[in-house]
């Protein structure tokens, strides 16, 4: 691993963000706007908004970072750029640290805005302190984006690539606590939904909407979280190969 | 310059791709400072064998040393530059932020960033995101992205190809003015009339060298008037002599 090489990667990768200008726009405005939608949905029942709507400030980001970062490095993969790359100075961790890091810039931004708007426009009502919110979020994001790296690794097309959404997101989805509290989950779900790292970002935004002494609770989600993005992105540099057959 | 004599030694290299045997068992030496083709019709393994020399290539058997190194390994990566076939280039972002990530990952400054926008005479278009260049344009974008490190070795795949006439005279002649400054080059094309421009040949069918002369030996000793006839006249003498071999082999079975 080089910091230079990894910083001019991720540099490299904000370029080539800031050009998309359609791509910036859904980032930062699509979780706004499904954040709005939700307080207009339970507009008569708040208190479900304020239930519901940090969980998912934790779950936006990391849907959005998730599809964006396996369709950007899929194309590296298939465009033959990846293994141009792979001939030179850059090592596998420079590259994945150079997303991760790129993206991460990213979430920073989307999560401020998104808690913003969901705070101040929407009303939503946190106990905890909000840039603890803001922390969450934008750990989820990067928990994406390091997953995203992984998925598009066993993706052949962009059409897998964005398949794998539901098949890496859903499931965790489902399982997180959103629908159906954890502890009330069968037996093998809850072992399962222990073991998913979606369920301690959920667990982490509840518990700083519900108590203002929060940042000993969300510590430990967020230890779990960093450990689930360091797995993702060292099984991801695995699938980088340099010699291909 | 380091003073290897060689600047690719390939001994009984066998690659299997997809699982076809590509590169049955195949040895060559390339000379330092030149300009060798490396030519042959398509699908006779031209990639395969220029994927082993920059080390993206897992091989099956056989040893490739490039300027005394195995290839691939940590100490070539700047002192190779590698063209891809397909343009491998950022299409979303201009050709000067291209050729500067290249550059500066090879560490290099900003004068050779400029400096190899401008060998492949794309000054103009520095600042043009490359998916808005026309396909040579975009391939040429792609080889200064290979110059900017300055590497000892080029190997470039086809990177002719579908270019008109007089870009491909004028890269051509890019290519022996760095061969003349000691960089060593090794180009494929599928258009045998390119052979003239090289220093020396490969020529290449099925896995195999047909020939490792140089452009006038290749004339001389088959007697056809272009690179072209020769390359079938020596197809035709292959076939002939794999067949009177098959012959022999048949009568005594």
């Amino acid at each position: 691993m080089n910091l230079r090489l990894t910083l001019l990667t991720a540099g490299r990768v904000l370029r080539q963000i800031r050009g998309d200008h359609r791509t910036v726009a859904l980032m930062i405005v699509v979780p706004c706007v499904l954040i709005g939608l939700l307080a207009w949905i339970f507009n008569a029942t708040p208190f479900v908004f304020d239930h519901i709507g940090p969980a998912l400030l934790g779950v936006f980001p990391f849907v959005v970072m998730f599809i964006v970062t396996s369709v950007a490095t899929l194309r590296e993969r298939t465009s033959g750029t990846l293994e141009r790359l792979l001939t030179t100075r850059i090592g596998k961790g420079d590259f994945m640290a150079g997303y991760a890091l790129a993206f991460g810039f990213m979430a920073v931004v989307q999560a401020l805005v998104a808690t913003g708007f969901a705070v101040w426009v929407c009303g939503l009502d946190v106990a905890g302190p909000i840039w603890l919110l803001v922390v969450v979020a934008v750990a989820d994001a990067v928990l994406g984006t390091a997953l995203g790296l992984l998925a598009s690794g066993f993706a052949r097309t962009e059409f897998q690539a964005v398949q794998f959404m539901p098949a890496f997101v859903l499931p965790q989805f489902l399982l997180c606590g959103l629908l159906v509290a954890r502890d009330a989950l069968p037996d093998v779900l809850r072992w399962v939904s222990d073991a998913l790292p979606l369920s301690y970002a959920v667990d982490a935004m509840k518990t700083i909407t519900a108590t203002s002494d929060a940042l000993g609770d969300v510590g430990k989600d967020l230890v779990v979280i960093v450990g689930w993005i360091a797995l993702a992105l060292v099984l991801g540099s695995l699938t980088l190969r340099r010699r291909t057959p | 310059m380091v003073n290897n004599s060689y600047a690719v030694e390939v001994d009984h290299l066998r690659v299997t791709r997809g699982g076809r045997l590509v590169i049955p068992d195949l040895s060559v030496r390339i000379p330092t400072g030149q300009v060798v083709g490396l030519l042959g019709p398509s699908g006779g393994g031209k990639s395969t064998f220029i994927r082993a020399v920059v080390g993206v290539q897992v091989v099956e058997s056989g040893t490739v040393t490039v300027l005394g190194e195995p290839a691939g390994s940590q100490g070539l990566r700047h002192r190779v530059g590698y063209v891809t076939q397909s343009p491998s280039v950022y299409a979303d972002l201009t050709v000067a932020d291209n050729v500067r990530y290249f550059g500066r990952i090879a560490g290099v400054d900003e004068a050779a960033v400029q400096e190899a926008i401008a060998l492949v005479d794309l000054p103009s278009h520095a600042t043009a995101r490359v998916e808005n260049l026309s396909g040579g344009q975009h391939s040429r974008a792609s080889l200064a992205c290979a110059l900017v490190g300055r590497p000892d070795l080029l190997v470039l795949d086809e990177p002719t190809v579908g270019l008109d006439p007089v870009l491909r005279r004028d890269l051509w002649n890019l290519f022996g003015r760095l061969a003349a400054a000691g960089t060593s080059l090794l180009v494929s094309s599928h258009v045998m009339d390119e052979a003239t421009r090289c220093d020396r040949l490969l020529l290449m069918r099925e896995g195999e060298f047909l020939a490792d002369t140089t452009p006038a030996q290749l004339l001389a000793e088959t007697g056809a008037p272009d690179a072209e006839a020769a390359f079938l006249a020596l197809i035709d003498r292959a076939a002939s002599t794999a067949a009177r071999s098959g012959g022999a082999g048949g009568s005594a079975a």
